[in-house]
C-alpha cells in the first residue's frame, strides 16, 4: 500500500493506483474528460491528452494529470488550488475555443461530457477565440455519423477500436492544430473495415460520434395512413430503456415498453424474442446437422452483424464456420413480410417494419443487399434504444407511469431462452437448451449454464452429450473474438460451438443503448435483469414455444428444411482488411 | 599500404558538399593521379571543420595550412603550387577581419582559438568512412578497456564522476540515466541514440555522425555493456542522407571487425545496432515519442512516469541518449571522469557544441568549454555581427529556448545559467539576431514552427500554441491591444504548466523571453502600431524622400498596385491608401529615395 496526502487528508491505496484513484477513494472529485476506465471491459483510456484533471503535486515543477500519474509514497497532492483550478479552466476554454457552440441542437445535448464539464466549471465566456477546425461530416454509413468538428481528441474511440475491439479503424493523423482522429487513408467509414459495433459512439464524450438518426423516418411511416407499421423490440432494449427515464438501472420495462409503443401509434407490437426462438430452432438444427453429418465445427453464432462483418474482413478464410442463420430481427422481417403479410392479406410493400435495437450494426445489417427481397428490405428501419427513448420524450410519453401491456400475437410470444440473447453467452446457452434435448432425446432439467455467463472476456464449458464432451466457447468484445479465432485457426484450441458478440457484455452493452458514462456496473445490472426475465418465464426452451411450432406447421415445414433454408439462412462475403 | 607524406583533408560535411567539396575531392584525386602523386599524397574526405561560413575547407596536413572557399578549379593550383613546389596559395588563406591579416594555421584563427574539441575531436581530421582511421585515433580503445577491465558499475561510476549531462537539451545526468536503466531488470534492454535533431538552424548531431560515426557506435556499445543491453537503435531523421550513409558504412565495418555483433573482442559481450529512420517530426526528439516511432506507431509522447529507463521500447527498459552525449563517452572512459569534470563549470562539466547561425560573421559549428561567455562565442569565435549591425539578441535552445539580450551577454553558457534567464541550452542551436530583427516576429516564427510540429495530442499544446500564434499575428498586424500582451503571458504560463511533454512545456519560452526582455517592442506594436525593426509589413509605410527622388519612374513601373504617381523627372508620390506594402519600389530604387518605417 502507498500512503499519500490529498488536500490534507491521508489515504492509503494499492501500489500502481493513480492520483485520481486515490482521490476517488476520498470522495474528492477531480474533473476529468478524456479519461475512461471500464474495468471489466479491460479498457482504460489513460492517454492524459485533455489535461483537465491536472493537480498540484508538491515538489513537481508542473501540474500533474491525476488520471495518469501513479501515486508514490509520501506524495502530497492538492486538487483545488487556485493554480490548478485556473489551469483546468483555461484548458477547457481552449477546447471550447475549437468546438462548435451549437449545443442546443446537437444530438448529444444534455448527454455531452464537455457540455456538463463547462457547466460545472461555470464557463460563460471563452478567453481565446480563434480559428476553428472544420471537416466534412462523414455520414457515408448507415450506422455512424462522424462530425469531427466536435472531436476533442480524447482518443477514447481510438482506444476502444484498437485495444478492445482490435478493429483499428481510428487513428490520430496530422499534426498540431490539424490533428484529427481519422480512418485509414481518410476513407469514409463505409469503405473501411469498421464493423459498426458502435462502441466508439458508446464512449465518445461529445457529439463527434453519433448514430445515424432514423427517428424522422419512423415518424413519417407512422403518419402514413396506407402503411401497416409494425415494431419489433430486441431483448436488451427492455433492460435499459428505463435508464432514460431515471428509473433504477436494471429495471425491466417490458410491459411499459409495449404500452409506450402502442401509444406512439404502431399498429402491431411484436417481440424480436419470438424470432430469437426461431433462430434457435434453425441454429440448433444446423448444429445437430453438422455434428451428425461431420460438418464443420466449431459452429459460430451469427446473430451479431458487427461480428459477421468482423469475420468477413479479418478471417475471410474461416467463412464456413459461422452458422448460416440470419440474425433474429432479420428472420423476423422475413416472417412478417411473408407469413404475416399473407395472414393479414396485405402486400409486403405496404408494411413498414421497424426494429428497436440496442445496436448500431443492425442499421448497417438491414441495408445489406442480400437481406432484401425484390428491393423490399426485410427490415425497413432500425432505431436504437436511445432513439426510441428520445421519441417517447418527444411524444410526451412518460414511461414510468405507464401500465403494462402484452405483445401482440402470433409473433409476440417468447421463451426464457430468447430473452437471454441479450447477454453474452445467452445465445449459445439457449441453443444448448434445445440441442441437448434433440441430441440426447432427454429432458434438460437444469437449463442454466452458469459457466457461460458473466463478464469474463472468453468463457468456456464442457457438456457431456451422448458420452461425448461437447465443448462450448463464448467471446464478447471483438478483441476476445480475435484471440479465440486465432487459436482455432492455429489449431491451438478445439470447440464444437462458439458464441461471439461484438460488444462487451453482449447486446446489453450495445452501441445503441443509453450511455453508461463509464459506469460498468450498469452492464452488470442490465445482465441481471436479463436472467431475471428468463427465470420468470414459464417456457424456457425455444422449441417449446407453441407459436414457433405453429409457424413451422403452418408455413415453414421442417426446421433447417428447404423453405426454412431459403428464407432464414444467408451467406457471407469475403472482404479486405482495410 | 602506401606511406603518404602529406594529406589533403577536405571537408565532406553537408554544408561543404553543398558547395561542391565532393567534386573538389574527385578533382584533387584526378590531378594527383595525373601528376603521379597518388601514392605520396592522400586526399581525405573528412567530417565538418565547423567553419561552414568559408567552406569548402581544405587543410594540408602536416603543414597545417588552412584553405578556405576552395573550388574544384583550384585543385590543380593547390597541387602544383603547394604540394609540388611547396608554395602556399596566399589567395586561399583566411583573412582575419579584426587584424586584416592572412592566417595560415587553423589554431591562429580566433574562430578556433577559444574552442576545445572533445565531441568533435575527429571531425575534420579523420575519414569517417574508414574504421582504421578511427582506430588510429584511439578508436574502440575505450570499448576494449570497458569490456576487459571494468565492471558495468564501474563504467556508470566513471560517467557519474564526469558529471556529463544530456546534450539533447534536458541536461539530465547521463550516469544516473544509465544507472536507472541498469537497475530495471528485464530479459531485454535497449540503447537508443537520439539523432532526431530538429531545432531550426541546428546541425551539431548531424556533423558528428557525418564526421565521426564510430564514436557513437563505440559509445552505444559501452552504454549497452553498462546497463545490460544487447541491442541499440539509432533514430535518425531521413533528411540526413549523408549521416545515414556514413553510419551504415561504419556499422558494417564495425561488424566486420567484430566490434559490433556477438562476442565482441572475444569477451562474450553481444551488442548490435540498427538504424531507424524518422520521418522528420520534431516531436520525435522527445524520448517517449521517439520510442513510439521506433515501435512503428505514431510518434506521440507518453506521460512520464514510467520513464523509458523502466519501460521503453516494447515496454523494455530503454536508455535514450543524444548523439553529442554519446560522443563524449569514449573520451571520458579513456581519460577518466575526473579529466572531464575539470572542463567547464561545476554543475555543467565538459564542452558543448553549438551551431552558430543568423546574423553572425562566422556561421558554423563550434565546441567550447561550458561556462564560456555568450559574448566570447558571439564576438570572438563568431566574429561579431554581420555588416557591422547592432547586436540585438541570441536565441538559444531553438523553439524551446529563449533569447538572451545584450544586457545578459556576459552570462556563462551552461545549463543552469541559461534557465535562470528564461532560456535553455537546448541541443545547441544558437541564432544571432541584429537590429533588423523584430522580436515579436521572432516569437511568431518559433510559434509557427511549434504549431506545425506539435503532435496534437494534448489540448494546451495543440490549441494553446495555435492561439498564441494568432495573438502574435494580431500584434504584428497592428490589430492587438495592450491586453493581448498580458493574455500572451497568462496563456503561455498555463501551456507550460499543463502540457504533456517537453515540447509543449517549453513551447511558450520564446514568447515569454521576448516579452521579458523586449517589452518595449511589443508595446510599440500594440500602442503605437509601429514595428521598430521595420519588419512587420502591416505596420510599415513606404514614402518617397523628395530630396533623393530624381523622377526615374523605376518605382512607378515596378509597383503592382499602380499606386505611385509621377512623371519623368518629377518627384514621385506613393498613394498610401492603395499601397499593398509589397516593397517592390523600395527594392528597385537606386537612389535611396524610398524609405520604409
Amino acid at each position: 500500500m502507498i500512503n499519500l496526502i490529498i488536500n490534507d487528508i491521508e489515504v492509503s491505496v494499492a501500489s500502481g493506483s493513480t492520483i485520481l484513484d486515490a482521490a476517488q477513494k476520498l470522495n474528492i472529485k477531480i474533473p476529468t474528460l478524456c479519461h475512461l476506465d471500464l474495468h471489466d471491459l479491460k479498457m482504460v483510456n489513460q492517454v492524459a491528452s485533455c489535461r483537465v484533471c491536472v493537480v498540484e503535486v508538491e515538489g513537481r515543477r508542473n501540474l500533474a494529470p491525476s488520471c495518469a500519474t501513479p501515486v508514490t509514497e509520501g506524495m502530497v497532492v492538492r486538487t483545488n488550488t487556485l493554480r490548478s483550478v485556473k489551469a483546468r479552466r483555461t484548458v477547457l476554454e481552449l477546447l471550447l475555443s475549437d468546438h462548435p457552440k451549437d449545443c442546443l441542437i446537437c444530438s448529444k445535448s444534455m448527454e455531452c461530457n464537455l457540455q456538463s464539464l463547462a457547466s460545472d466549471l461555470g464557463i460563460h465566456s471563452i478567453c481565446c477565440e480563434g480559428e476553428m477546425s472544420t471537416y466534412p461530416i462523414d455520414n457515408s454509413s448507415h450506422a455512424i455519423v462522424r462530425n469531427l468538428d466536435k472531436c476533442i481528441l480524447c482518443r477514447r474511440c481510438e482506444t476502444m477500436c484498437t485495444n478492445v475491439q482490435t478493429v483499428n479503424v481510428y487513428s490520430a493523423v496530422g499534426r498540431g492544430f490539424e490533428t484529427v482522429v481519422s480512418t485509414p487513408f481518410d476513407l469514409p467509414l463505409s469503405e473501411t473495415a469498421c464493423t459498426f459495433c458502435g462502441q466508439c459512439v458508446a464512449v465518445c464524450p461529445t457529439g463527434a460520434l453519433t448514430e445515424v438518426n432514423n427517428r424522422s423516418k419512423v415518424w413519417d411511416a407512422l403518419r402514413d395512413p396506407n402503411k401497416l407499421v409494425i415494431i419489433q423490440t430486441a431483448p436488451a432494449v427492455r433492460t435499459a430503456l428505463g435508464e432514460m427515464f431515471d428509473m433504477e438501472v436494471g429495471t425491466l420495462v417490458t410491459g411499459k415498453m409495449v404500452t409506450a409503443l402502442r401509444n406512439l401509434g404502431f399498429d402491431k407490437v411484436f417481440d424480436t424474442n419470438f424470432a430469437a426462438d426461431l433462430t434457435i430452432m434453425e441454429e440448433a438444427s444446423e448444429l445437430v446437422h453438422r455434428i451428425e453429418h461431420g460438418g464443420t465445427v466449431p459452429m459460430l453464432t451469427s446473430c451479431c452483424p458487427a461480428w459477421v462483418k468482423f469475420i468477413e474482413h479479418n478471417f475471410p478464410d474461416l467463412l464456413d464456420i459461422p452458422s448460416t442463420c440470419k440474425s433474429p430481427h432479420q428472420m423476423f422481417g422475413v416472417i412478417v413480410k411473408t407469413y404475416l403479410a399473407k395472414k393479414l392479406n396485405i402486400l409486403p410493400a405496404d408494411i413498414v417494419l421497424v426494429s428497436v435495437m440496442p445496436c448500431l450494426a443492425k442499421k448497417y445489417e438491414s441495408a445489406r443487399p442480400e437481406l432484401s427481397n425484390d428491393d423490399i428490405p426485410e427490415v425497413d428501419i432500425v432505431i436504437t434504444t436511445r432513439e426510441f427513448g428520445g421519441m417517447l420524450k418527444e411524444a410526451g410519453i412518460d414511461l414510468p407511469i405507464l401500465k403494462d401491456e402484452e405483445f401482440d400475437n402470433p409473433l409476440g410470444e417468447s421463451t426464457g431462452a430468447s430473452i437471454i440473447f441479450g447477454a453474452t453467452g445467452g445465445v449459445i446457452e439457449a441453443a444448448l437448451r434445445t440441442a441437448y434435448e434433440w441430441l440426447t432425446k432427454k429432458t434438460l432439467k437444469n437449463v442454466e449454464f452458469t459457466a457461460l455467463r458473466g463478464m469474463s472476456g472468453i468463457k468456456e464449458a464442457t457438456i457431456p452429450i451422448n458420452g461425448m464432451d461437447f465443448k462450448v466457447g463464448v467471446a464478447h468484445g471483438l478483441g476476445n473474438a480475435r484471440r479465440l479465432l486465432e487459436s482455432i485457426r492455429d489449431g491451438k484450441s478445439h470447440y464444437d460451438a462458439i458464441e461471439i458478440m461484438a460488444c462487451p457484455g453482449g447486446c446489453i452493452g450495445g452501441g445503441g443503448q443509453p450511455y453508461h458514462n463509464g459506469d460498468v456496473e450498469v452492464l452488470h445490472k442490465r445482465m441481471e435483469a436479463i436472467y431475471r426475465e428468463d427465470r420468470s418465464k414459464k417456457i424456457r426452451k425455444s422449441h417449446d414455444n407453441p407459436y414457433i411450432k405453429k409457424l413451422y406447421d403452418e408455413f415453414l415445414g421442417e426446421p433447417y428444411g428447404e423453405k426454412a433454408h431459403r428464407l432464414l439462412h444467408t451467406h457471407y462475403t469475403k472482404r479486405q482488411k482495410l | 599500404m602506401p606511406n603518404y607524406r602529406m594529406h589533403l583533408l577536405v571537408c565532406g560535411g553537408t554544408g561543404c558538399h553543398a558547395t561542391k567539396s565532393n567534386v573538389l575531392v574527385n578533382e584533387l584525386k584526378r590531378v594527383l593521379v595525373e601528376k603521379g602523386l597518388e601514392n605520396e599524397i592522400q586526399v581525405v574526405e573528412t567530417g565538418c571543420f565547423g567553419f561552414c561560413e568559408k567552406g569548402p575547407i581544405v587543410k594540408v596536413y602536416p603543414d597545417n595550412i588552412f584553405y578556405i572557399e576552395v573550388q574544384p578549379t583550384d585543385a590543380l593550383e593547390i597541387i602544383e603550387e603547394h604540394i609540388i613546389k611547396g608554395r602556399k596559395l596566399e589567395r586561399l588563406l583566411f583573412v582575419e577581419p579584426s587584424l586584416n591579416q592572412k592566417l595560415e594555421e587553423q589554431l591562429d584563427m580566433p574562430f578556433y582559438k577559444k574552442q576545445l574539441r572533445v565531441a568533435l575531436k575527429n571531425c575534420g581530421f579523420i575519414d569517417p568512412e574508414d574504421i582504421d582511421e578511427y582506430i588510429a585515433t584511439e578508436g574502440y580503445h575505450a570499448l576494449g578497456k570497458v569490456l576487459t577491465s571494468m565492471t558495468p558499475d564501474a563504467v556508470i561510476e566513471e560517467i557519474k564522476i564526469s558529471g556529463l549531462r544530456g546534450r539533447g537539451g534536458g541536461g539530465f545526468p547521463t550516469g544516473l540515466k544509465w544507472e536507472f536503466t541498469k537497475k530495471s531488470s528485464a530479459d531485454q534492454k535497449y540503447i537508443v541514440c537520439n539523432a532526431d535533431e530538429g531545432d531550426p538552424g541546428a546541425f551539431m548531431d548531424r556533423s558528428i555522425l557525418e564526421g565521426d560515426p564510430h564514436i557513437v557506435l563505440e559509445a552505444m556499445a559501452i552504454a549497452g555493456f553498462a546497463v545490460g543491453a544487447s541491442k541499440g537503435y539509432i533514430y535518425i531523421r531521413a533528411e540526413y542522407p549523408l549521416a545515414i550513409q556514413r553510419l551504415s558504412i561504419a556499422i558494417e565495418q564495425a561488424r566486420d571487425y567484430g566490434l559490433l555483433g556477438n562476442d565482441i573482442m572475444g569477451t562474450g559481450f553481444d551488442f548490435d545496432v540498427e538504424v531507424d529512420l524518422g520521418a522528420g517530426a520534431f516531436v520525435c526528439g522527445e524520448e517517449t515519442a521517439l520510442i513510439k516511432s521506433i515501435e512503428g506507431n505514431r510518434g506521440e509522447p507518453l506521460t512520464k512516469p514510467p520513464f523509458p529507463a523502466q519501460s521503453g521500447i516494447w515496454e523494455k527498459p530503454t536508455c535514450v541518449n543524444n548523439v553529442e552525449t554519446f560522443a563524449n563517452i569514449p573520451p571520458i572512459i579513456n581519460k577518466g571522469g575526473l579529466w572531464f569534470k575539470q572542463i567547464g563549470t561545476e554543475k555543467s562539466s565538459g564542452t558543448k557544441v553549438f551551431a552558430l547561425a543568423g546574423k553572425i560573421n562566422n556561421v558554423g559549428l563550434v565546441e567550447v568549454p561550458m561556462g564560456t561567455t555568450m559574448s566570447d562565442i558571439v564576438f570572438d569565435i563568431g566574429g561579431g555581427i554581420r555588416h557591422d549591425k547592432q547586436f540585438k539578441a541570441v536565441q538559444t535552445g531553438g523553439p524551446s529556448g529563449g533569447c538572451i539580450p545584450y544586457s545578459q551577454i556576459d552570462i556563462p553558457v551552461d545549463y543552469d545559467s541559461l534557465v535562470s534567464i528564461g532560456s535553455m541550452m537546448g541541443s545547441g542551436g544558437l541564432i544571432v539576431l541584429d537590429e533588423d530583427d523584430c522580436m515579436v516576429n521572432i516569437a511568431k516564427f518559433y510559434m509557427e514552427f511549434i504549431i506545425d510540429e506539435s503532435c496534437g495530442k494534448c489540448t494546451p499544446c495543440r490549441v494553446g500554441t495555435k492561439r498564441l500564434h494568432e495573438i502574435l499575428t494580431k500584434i504584428t498586424e497592428g490589430k492587438a491591444t495592450e491586453d493581448c500582451i498580458n493574455h500572451l503571458v497568462e496563456l503561455s504560463n498555463t501551456i507550460k504548466d499543463t502540457s504533456l511533454c517537453g515540447l509543449g512545456q517549453t513551447a511558450p519560452n520564446p514568447v515569454l523571453s521576448t516579452i521579458k526582455y523586449f517589452l518595449d517592442e511589443y508595446k510599440a506594436h500594440v500602442i503605437d502600431k509601429h514595428c521598430p525593426a521595420s519588419v512587420c509589413e502591416a505596420l510599415l509605410s513606404y514614402t518617397v524622400v523628395s530630396e533623393n527622388c530624381i523622377g526615374c519612374t523605376a518605382c512607378l513601373r515596378s509597383c503592382p498596385a499602380n499606386c505611385i504617381k509621377g512623371a519623368p523627372k518629377e518627384i514621385h508620390e506613393i498613394i498610401q491608401s492603395d499601397c499593398i506594402k509589397c516593397g517592390a519600389c523600395f527594392d528597385i530604387c537606386r537612389f535611396e529615395a524610398i524609405i520604409k518605417k
